[in-house]
């Protein structure tokens, strides 16, 4: 465990509590965001771990050692800070800014210069800009100085208070590439507050939710959208955010219906089309004893045959297309709609069919998706469960206009 | 001299004294010198104290606004009770002058530093020291040199009422002008040179606050 933060208190002399009781074990290279309304502790949290703040009470732990035993100026030479305003020193180079911790470190001269011209290689800037000042930069350049200026002593945790708030959406867009990237070839350990949901659950491993001093919900972005804790959380995704990530979180047994019309490859037509008749449907799968997918029967090749006592295995359309119960409907959404087909079966890892989706369910996913909220007069009581198969089993799909 | 029209008068005093108004002119600009820069060994580090302690500023600069309302013959008197006649106690007044606009800017400027700046400093692992001397003082080094200036054409002005307490200097010609008859050529002769001063010193400082003001652009 790299960092270990446990019972974390802080309380002002004033005797407010910015945080209360937060516990978090983060791993190497796992990216955390703190996400919150103002107010809600996150900052406070994120400036205990480099001691800018002082925790009342509780302890933080980095490789197992407590950090409040730990001088606080070599403790911060080995944590990357990023700031929400930047932050670089206006009378000192790009260079010189970059290399101000491996400086304070006392690495020698070529070894800081070196790291220099690696560090704006990172930045993916050019590296002429090293002998320019900040005020000659862009925001978005200089926060990329402020990134990797975080990074050149190789430090392995980087701390970053909302750094990219200040920028417009499309820098911002290409900084979070940057750190994603950062993150996942460096292995680098990122600790990341932001108020921005989508920035969250784009860049983090894991989400802190935090309201007023305490963690709401710790989890992976996937399961937060999947199971929100409590109508706070809700609130802070947003009803639309939730319904719009459907497809990228709900998988394809959580649309399916359960039990579909299916024969046995050695019944005889007859059965087929009295089983058709019973159901009120066109096709029938075909499955085995072991209820492993083989095919379809359709009606329009039943019709062209005239001995009803002929078996199913005969004429079956082995040429079947089908889905995994667990894949994600992000995923396969756009090759089942492709497919033009109707209906598509779902099976098991083992080929086992255990049920079908319709295209109608689909459509109605992926029109949600593009359109945000459904109307008012239709909206599930919450948008991430069973209901989705109420909505699914409907046929026609123009309840929305 | 007589016949003469007063700048002729002027030149003919200059072509007759000008060793002894140099002298007069180095005399005035020591003590002006001495004077302010004791001021700055006191001011600057009282301004950065009072940056630090921010509860302080309103009494330690109160105290300098007070000495600076006090008519400069007055404190020049008052201190010369103490101090007797002579430079010590004309040091001593502009000193005290010099300390308002030396710990005001030096205090300004410190407070001045992007407070964003000094948080990433010191999250990168700068001590106080190294904040102070690699981001607050290099960042507020023209705002002070300002006050230095400020300072300096303040105690040039003092130091030559101080020739009323004998601390000789270009005031002694002034003074020697005004009780003469038709002494006009006389005081242009000590009154020229120190406007002379006040500008020079003014233009001089003018241009290593400008040096000073730490770059921000590859292109100077």
């Amino acid at each position: 465990m790299l960092l270990s933060m446990e019972h974390l208190r802080k309380e002002y002399p004033n005797g407010k509590v910015a945080v209360d009781d937060f516990n978090l074990q983060v791993d190497r290279g796992e990216f955390i965001a703190f996400i919150g309304t103002s107010g809600s502790g996150k900052t406070t949290t994120m400036r205990m771990i480099n001691r800018m703040l002082d925790q009342t009470s509780g302890t933080i732990k980095i490789d197992g050692e407590d950090i409040s035993k730990m001088d606080p100026v070599k403790l911060r030479r080995s944590i990357g800070y990023v700031i929400q305003n930047i932050g670089l020193m206006p009378h000192m180079t790009i260079q010189e800014n970059i290399e101000i911790v491996p400086k304070l470190l006392g690495w020698s001269k070529e070894k800081r210069n070196t790291q220099a011209h690696k560090m704006i290689e990172l930045a993916q800037l050019p590296d002429d800009m090293l002998q320019r000042y900040p005020g000659e930069l862009s925001g978005g350049q200089q926060q990329r100085i402020g990134v990797v200026r975080a990074l050149a002593a190789d430090q392995d945790i980087i701390l970053m208070d909302e750094p990219f708030g200040a920028l417009d959406p499309i820098t911002r867009e290409s900084l979070q590439s940057l750190v994603k990237r950062l993150q996942e070839d460096l292995g680098k350990t990122f600790i990341f507050v932001t108020h921005d949901m989508d920035e969250a659950l784009r860049l983090a491993t894991r989400v802190v939710i935090m309201s007023r001093g305490k963690q709401v919900q710790v989890d992976t972005p996937e399961n937060i959208l999947r199971h929100p804790a409590n109508q706070f959380v809700t609130n802070l995704i947003g009803e639309e955010r939730l319904i719009r990530a459907q497809p990228n979180i709900l998988t394809v047994s959580q649309i399916m219906l359960d039990h579909p019309a299916s024969i046995r490859p050695e019944e005889t037509l007859k059965d087929a089309i009295d089983r058709m008749h019973d159901r009120r449907v066109d096709t029938l799968l075909v499955v085995n004893d072991q209820n492993v997918l083989q095919g379809f029967v359709d009606l329009n090749d039943i019709n062209r045959l005239t001995d009803v006592t002929t078996p199913i295995k005969s004429f079956t359309n082995h040429d079947v297309f089908y889905v995994q119960a667990d894949s994600l409907i992000g995923d396969t959404v756009d090759r089942i709609l492709k497919q033009g087909v109707k209906n598509v079966p779902v099976v098991d890892k083992d080929k086992r069919l255990v049920g079908i989706v319709t295209r109608t369910a689909l459509v109605d996913i992926v029109y949600d998706a593009l359109k945000g909220a459904p109307e008012s007069d239709h909206k599930p009581a919450s948008p991430i469960n069973a209901d989705i198969h109420a909505t699914a089993t409907k046929e026609g799909g123009d309840s929305q206009q | 001299m007589k016949g003469m029209d007063l700048f002729s008068q002027l030149v003919y005093y200059f072509s007759h004294n000008g060793m002894y108004v140099l002298g007069q002119f180095n005399q005035t600009f020591l003590v002006s010198i001495y004077g302010v820069l004791l001021g700055a060994i006191v001011g600057i580090p009282l301004g950065i104290w009072i940056s630090q302690y921010r509860k302080l500023s309103p009494a330690i600069i109160g105290i300098a606004n007070v000495i600076q309302t006090i008519p400069s013959l007055a404190m020049l008197s008052i201190l010369m009770l103490g101090l007797g006649l002579g430079q010590t106690t004309v040091i001593v007044t502009v000193f005290l002058y010099s300390l308002l606009p030396i710990i005001k800017n030096t205090y300004t400027g410190m407070i001045s530093v992007d407070p964003d700046v000094l948080d990433a400093g010191k999250g990168m692992g700068m001590t106080r020291l190294q904040i102070m001397k690699t981001i607050r003082i290099p960042l507020s080094l023209a705002v002070i040199i300002a006050g230095i200036r400020n300072a300096l054409v303040i105690g040039i002005g003092i130091t030559v009422i101080g020739s009323f307490i004998g601390s000789g200097g270009l005031g002694d010609i002034i003074v020697r002008g005004t009780n003469a008859t038709n002494g006009g050529a006389i005081i242009l002769a000590g009154a020229l040179p120190t406007a002379l001063m006040a500008i020079i010193t003014d233009l001089v400082l003018s241009f290593i606050e400008k040096r000073l003001t730490p770059k921000t652009s590859s292109e100077r």
